[in-house]
């Protein structure tokens, strides 16, 4: 057993880090769950439905994956190329931003899930800037 | 994955067939509307494989390239993305100007060399992942997915012609995903192909070079390329390891 002194201070560190981490990903309110900020992809709706691409969206990242680089079929709706351009999120300079910035959409949940991934080794994570 | 969109042709043909009717029941009259063109990105942007009926190549006339040109170097980088880090002898290569020269009369030549997507291909005997690999339409490419960063086929390729990232890589074309750790070489432009386009450096040579080069189907007798091969004379680097590649080349 600690004494007193300690556990409060204790008390008061878990207190001011629990505030300062709900500030940054307290998304709903009504559930009081910590949860990811989503942001919002452009057109009116993704390939499939939202809980289906939440729970298979790298089964269908993989499955095109093989297709396109070993057979060259070149579905566009299932490209990674085509999540990217949907998804994209416009900083305040109005440019896509990359997966270095914490907002991006890929970003977002998989920081959250604590889930990495490699795709951004290689592929680019935003659209192709005219330079 | 067994719920695949549906793209297959025949789903195709018949909306675009309806929308053909709709749009003749409107006729005497202006067309309200006209039907796009089908199937005009490329036959793979339907969803089909690749076939084997195909066999992609190249013919370089070298009495067109001059040696003081590398249109299709910078076109090839320029288009892959490819950025150097001031270490040339690591620097990525997809395509690179070779002179050679006969040190009995000084007669010199310059030839651009790449991967010369053989048919029976060293880099993809030995990769010991599977991860060099022949697509069906003859073009030699490198999974990335699957390569290990080994550098066998490095040393195996005759002709010199697969690079190795060392470097982290940001930035990259997202139509040539490349990154550390993996080999790469010339695809053919493989996403131009995909949509029937000519490689980046092909265009480059008869855009601004001497056009020299010409892309085609070695397997279809009506193409340009296999008539001309038909018609000249034509040699393959290295011919005497019986690689048959695709790339072959005229007055060396």
């Amino acid at each position: 057993m600690a004494p007193r002194g300690t556990r409060i201070v204790m008390l008061v560190i878990m207190i001011a880090g629990i505030s300062c981490l709900s500030s940054v990903i307290y998304a709903d309110d009504a559930m009081g769950a910590l949860l990811p900020v989503i942001p919002m992809g452009q057109g009116e709706s993704c390939v499939k439905d939202t809980d289906f691409m939440r729970r298979n969206h790298m089964e269908l990242l993989k499955h095109q994956r093989d297709e396109t680089t070993l057979r060259g079929v070149r579905s566009e709706q299932l490209s990674l190329t085509e999540c990217l351009s949907c998804h994209a999120v416009y900083g305040p300079d109005a440019v896509a931003v990359t997966v270095a910035d914490p907002g991006h959409f890929c970003r977002s949940c998989h920081d959250y899930a604590a889930v990495s991934i490699d795709c951004f080794q290689c592929h680019a994570s935003r659209p192709e800037i005219a330079r | 994955m067994t719920d695949k969109p549906d793209f297959s042709p025949g789903r195709r043909s018949f909306l675009s067939a309806m929308a053909a009717a709709a749009g003749v029941s409107l006729a005497p009259g202006v067309m309200l509307y006209a039907i796009s063109k089908s199937s005009s990105a490329g036959a793979n942007a339907t969803g089909t494989e690749v076939s084997s009926a195909v066999r992609w190549g190249m013919l370089i006339d070298l009495n067109r390239c001059d040696n003081g040109c590398d249109d299709c170097v910078s076109a090839c980088a320029k288009e892959n993305g490819l950025r150097g880090f001031g270490r040339p002898e690591t620097d990525a290569q997809w395509i690179r100007k070779v002179e050679i020269r006969n040190p009995e009369t000084g007669h010199s030549k310059s030839l651009p060399v790449m991967c010369q997507h053989c048919e029976d291909p060293p880099c993809v005997d030995v990769c010991p992942t599977g991860a060099s690999f022949k697509r069906a339409d003859g073009i030699v490419l490198v999974d990335k997915h699957t390569c290990i960063g080994c550098r066998y086929c490095m040393m195996a390729c005759p002709y010199k012609a697969r690079s190795f990232i060392h470097e982290v890589l940001e930035d990259q074309k997202p139509h040539a995903p490349r990154g550390k750790g993996t080999v790469e070489s010339c695809t053919l432009c493989v996403h131009r192909i995909d949509a029937d386009r000519q490689p980046a450096c092909v265009e480059a040579c008869s855009d601004t070079g001497g056009g020299a080069m010409l892309f085609g189907d070695l397997n279809d007798p009506q193409s340009e390329i296999s008539q001309r091969v038909a018609k000249y004379a034509s040699k393959q680097i290295r011919a005497d390891l019986g690689l048959n590649p695709g790339i072959r080349y005229r007055n060396l």
